[in-house]
């Protein structure tokens, strides 16, 4: 008979708190993995040696003046989403929709430009474009939030779902303010008069919103960490029952949190159309409400992280994309990249929160 | 006239893969997972069977592709992809616990990247000037329908006019229904996603059924998006070609209340509403369609909301959805 109990070759246990620095070190050495596992299946694909690797990613997101200047608006836009859809995260309340939010942002602005456009002073067609374009998307992320507070339903889908929505109700505006009509688009609006456009600042095209969107993220970090709206946040994040026991009013922080998120999605639309594209398509996001879950979680909700975390991931989509040219490979490859870093930061959270200890060092402690 | 007779097979047609996609999700989430995954793990399914299929038809010639190799190659191609996406869902969350939210939307991003990256090499390797894959000789053995479909007027249009796939969709819906609600797998399965703690003290192995019921699921919906490449679009692949059916498959798991049998004629409903649009009469009017291709989406938060509203017991989400489970954490 085997009277012995089987003890497993280790076992899992949850870590005290690492310091910061011990976390950003395991995180900074998964990355450092991911960047060795994605130059050698770069390798296997184009025979680039993983130096130009490295050098052709660089090239893509620094090589010239201009793409820095690109690099750096794409990074303020997903900031801005990011940011936007934090406060919602640290309640604990998944906001898938970022996507729809900006979108319909971005529709408000257009309507804006396209209605208002020339008929009243500049100024205020840009007034009009930020105050509608931060409604719209407020109350956009309102109503998914209304009937969670409400009925509890589920706002991981439902603002999932708001997302076709919007696309489709941009399509539609799309086919109605098509220029010229037939041709399924809208080209540049305002081409002539720049009639609602942002005003540019000296010759820097993007620097306008950097700028603002540098803004919101400061005063992200403080709203979130340094006021009472903040602290109730938290509060019903870690827990629903504790909230409703020191007499916040759940509800009412969940609507007034997604109303803020949708808001700030929405200004991000604003900065999109009236800032940069001066058009828009169904597409216009590029995704950037979904990537910015990524963004928002990698830098653990903090707005100041969130900087370096956007910038990582855009920079890694401008290198790859930058990689998919000169070697005529499908653009596609950006996102098996970006996904193939995600997997190993992903991977790396286990070591930071849990420890493996291995049977003999379990032995030596008895 | 509403011309039901071409409008009920072509709604089915839509309805397939977003039944394979919601049947794969349902299992999934009745472990306690919930895989925002599947709209890149069906990329990936359909890639790898465009993949096996394409290195078939191109070594061989469409001329002499022996039947059974023709659909079992690109059939195995698309289960090992799909598996393997799922085997990685696991071992992030299962095994290293991390957010699912997360993970699925970056299995998403990987997937769907995956898919049109290859596909564009592919399109590359065969030369055409299209910006398309075309497989018309796997896809004939994929479309094969029962000979008497033709003969049968309305009845045979309506029933019995697609490939196996589809059928196989519908068997399995109602195989996975009867697993989950009559078997002692299926009793097991619900109670780690309600308690994965209360599962355990019973001596169920939580990752085993989590490792198992995920992988299963992928592979299910990775067959979704097989389908739609064979079947559907008669083995053409383009990029972006599969869309958004993969939420819209999310999407219907809550429209069924997480039962894969309700999921049949639910999908069925939900693929005559995505093509709705193509039937209603507006004339010259194309904004109005645009409108009109809304209607999925309406209906699934109108779905959501009354559930939610109604909270029957019986309704509602697997009590432990989205939590990753650890034993040591009480």
């Amino acid at each position: 008979m085997n009277n012995k109990a089987h003890t497993p070759l280790f076992h899992v246990s949850r870590r005290a708190a690492l310091p910061w620095y011990g976390a950003w070190g395991i995180r900074a050495a998964a990355l450092i993995i991911a960047l060795l596992a994605c130059a050698l299946i770069t390798n296997l694909i184009t025979g680039l040696n993983p130096l130009e690797v490295y050098a052709t990613i660089w090239q893509g997101s620094f090589g010239s003046a201009r793409r820095t200047w690109v690099l750096f608006q794409n990074i303020a836009m997903l900031l801005c989403v990011s940011l936007a859809i934090t406060p919602a995260f640290r309640m604990r309340c998944w906001n898938l929709g970022g996507d729809g939010q900006m979108l319909i942002g971005c529709l408000a602005t257009t309507a804006c430009m396209i209605l208002l456009g020339g008929k009243l002073p500049n100024g205020v067609v840009i007034l009009c474009m930020f105050v509608s374009s931060v409604l719209a998307g407020a109350i956009w992320a309102a109503i998914p939030a209304f009937f969670k507070a409400k009925w509890n339903t589920n706002e991981t889908l439902f603002t999932l779902m708001m997302n076709y929505i919007a696309t489709q109700l941009v399509a539609y505006y799309i086919i109605i303010w098509e220029v010229p009509k037939g041709a399924g688009k809208i080209g540049i609006i305002n081409q002539s008069t720049q009639a609602g456009w942002l005003p540019q600042i000296g010759s820097y095209k993007y620097l306008l919103n950097i700028l603002i969107v540098a803004v919101v993220c400061v005063l992200m970090y403080v709203y979130l960490n340094y006021s009472k709206h903040g602290y109730e946040i938290a509060v019903v994040g870690e827990s629903e029952r504790t909230a409703r026991y020191v007499g916040i009013k759940v509800d009412r922080v969940i609507i007034r949190t997604m109303f803020l998120s949708g808001a700030v999605c929405g200004l991000a639309g604003m900065l999109l159309v009236g800032g940069t594209e001066h058009t828009l398509t169904t597409t216009i996001t590029s995704g950037r409400g979904f990537t910015a879950v990524m963004v928002s979680w990698l830098a653990k909700f903090n707005p100041i992280w969130m900087i370096l975390t956007s910038f990582l991931l855009v920079f890694l989509e401008r290198g790859a994309g930058q990689i998919a040219t000169s070697f005529g490979l499908s653009a596609s490859y950006a996102d098996i990249l970006t996904g193939l870093i995600l997997f190993f930061i992903i991977g790396s959270e286990f070591f930071i929160n849990y420890q493996i200890k291995f049977r003999h060092a379990a032995g030596k402690e008895d | 006239m509403f011309d039901f007779v071409s409008f009920i097979p072509r709604a089915i047609m839509q309805g397939i893969p977003l039944l394979y996609g919601s049947t794969g999700e349902t299992l999934t989430e009745k472990s306690g997972n919930l895989n925002l995954g599947i709209p890149g793990i069906m990329y990936v399914g359909a890639i790898s069977g465009v993949m096996g299929a394409f290195f078939y038809e191109t070594r061989v010639g469409a001329a002499n592709m022996k039947g059974f190799l023709a659909v079992a190659i690109p059939l195995c191609c698309c289960l090992l992809g799909s598996f393997l996406m799922g085997l990685l869902y696991c071992f992030l969350t299962v095994s290293l616990r991390a957010n699912q939210n997360v993970t699925g939307l970056a299995l998403t991003t990987f997937g769907v990247g995956f898919g049109n990256f290859f596909g564009g090499s592919l399109i590359k390797l065969s030369g055409s000037s299209v910006p398309a894959i075309v497989l018309s000789g796997t896809s004939s053995y994929f479309r094969k329908t029962l000979p008497v479909s033709g003969s049968t007027g309305w009845f045979g249009k309506v029933f019995l006019s697609y490939g196996f796939l589809a059928y196989l969709a519908v068997l399995i819906a109602l195989v996975a229904a009867f697993i989950l609600k009559r078997t002692r797998v299926g009793l097991h399965l619900r109670a780690v996603g309600e308690s994965p703690n209360t599962a355990d003290a019973a001596g169920i192995n939580v990752s085993r059924y989590k490792y198992v019921a995920t992988c299963a699921g992928s592979m299910i919906a990775g067959l979704g998006g097989l389908y739609y490449i064979m079947d559907y679009t008669s083995g053409i692949w383009s990029s972006d070609a599969f869309g958004d059916r993969g939420w819209l498959a999310i999407a219907l798991v809550i429209f069924t209340v997480w039962r894969p049998n309700v999921g049949v004629l639910a999908s069925f409903l939900f693929g005559g509403l995505y093509i709705l649009h193509m039937y209603i009469p507006s004339g010259m009017n194309l904004a109005i369609k645009e409108l009109y291709k809304m209607a999925p989406y309406v209906v699934t938060i109108v779905v959501l909301v009354l559930s939610s509203m109604r909270n029957r017991r019986e309704n509602q989400p697997p009590a432990s959805l989205g939590l990753p489970y650890f034993r040591e954490e009480r």
